[in-house]
């Protein structure tokens, strides 16, 4: 790694990426040195299946503001839902 | 400086830490030599195509280059797939890195057209590990820091797989060093080098380091966003002056 560490938590999911829908065991989020986005930093975001080997990945770089954002609808998204889906 | 047409351009398997086979690519020029060798190390986000043309750019100037796959072990896979998975696992660790330099330097020593002279340059964390290399392997000629963060670490930084911070090893340093940095860069941020520069300058050290303007991580890196004309132009013709003064 550049500088950042990983933050791992187990998730229970599907992902999909140009192979197809795969399941998805692991997300892990770090900021850190950007590979791919156009800024010096971002908060990667990886979901991963390790059974399935390395490339079983789907992977996302945000800006640090486009992250806080997407943490935001995230939780608008499941509270508004979990409220709906209750009933 | 010598120019090259004719490259000879492979993936090899060889040698490295713990008698392990791993990959990486060779290139050197198609003439009888002798020739210095150089080892790229590639960085932390994985063993990408672009450190197989920094071999090329090498051998095309007259150097038989390594670039060994340090993430081999953790294939096969795309290799940016593979740099996460390494990444999670808390990256590579430092004994394993030195054994697979050790290999790459074998290697080079087997060929009849190795002049006997080496040098290391390395990205990112690759930037890191030669730090940590130049103060372990004591056959290295030469070595090119760029942009190697984490080699001032504090204790709570350090880790299994990397239970040093290459700074407390500087006493160790074995050649001439240059170090390659970007003012925009946090890691290593120009205090970082500063800090560095001071552990060098303490021990009697050889080492030149420049810090580019309008340049953060990365810089040399033409496939990202990250990548400084300026910078790089200036950092390559820095590289080759310094490979050619201590290895020809």
């Amino acid at each position: 790694m550049c500088a950042g560490t990983v933050e791992i938590v187990d998730v229970e999911g599907s992902g999909k990426n140009g192979s197809g829908w795969f399941p998805i065991h692991r997300a892990r989020a770090v900021y850190d040195h950007a590979f791919h986005a156009p800024t010096e930093d971002a908060l990667i975001l990886d979901f991963v299946n390790p059974d399935r080997g390395p490339s079983a990945r789907i992977s996302v770089e945000l800006s640090a503001e486009s992250a806080k954002n997407l943490v935001e609808i995230i939780q608008r998204a499941l509270e508004k839902g979990e409220a709906q889906h209750s009933h | 400086m010598a120019q090259y047409d004719g490259i000879l351009a492979e993936m090899v398997l060889f040698n490295g830490h713990d008698e392990d086979q791993i990959s990486g690519y060779l290139a050197r020029p198609i003439d009888t030599g002798p020739f210095p060798g150089i080892i790229v190390i590639h960085a932390a986000p994985g063993y990408v195509s672009h450190f197989k043309e920094v071999a090329l750019k090498f051998a095309s100037a007259g150097y038989i280059a390594i670039a060994p796959n340090l993430h081999h072990r953790e294939g096969p896979g795309d290799p940016e797939d593979v740099g996460s998975d390494v990444r999670e696992a808390g990256g590579v660790p430092d004994d394993r890195c030195i054994g697979d330099i050790q290999g790459s330097l074998s290697l080079l020593q087997s060929l009849p057209y190795y002049s006997g002279k080496v040098g290391i340059i390395g990205y990112c964390s690759g930037g890191r590990q030669v730090y940590l290399v130049a103060c372990s392997i004591p056959s290295i000629d030469a070595a090119i820091d760029c942009y190697g963060g984490n080699v001032l670490a504090v204790s709570e930084d350090l880790t299994e797989r990397q239970p040093v911070a290459p700074i407390d090893l500087t006493a160790d340093m074995n050649c001439p060093i240059l170090g390659l940095f970007g003012t925009d860069d946090p890691s290593p941020s120009p205090e970082d080098t500063k800090a560095t520069e001071l552990a060098l300058k303490r021990n009697d050290k050889i080492y030149e380091f420049h810090t580019y303007e309008n340049a953060g991580h990365a810089f040399f890196a033409d496939y990202r966003p990250n990548y400084r004309q300026h910078a790089a132009v200036d950092g390559w013709e820095r590289i080759f002056s310094w490979f050619s003064k201590y290895l020809t």
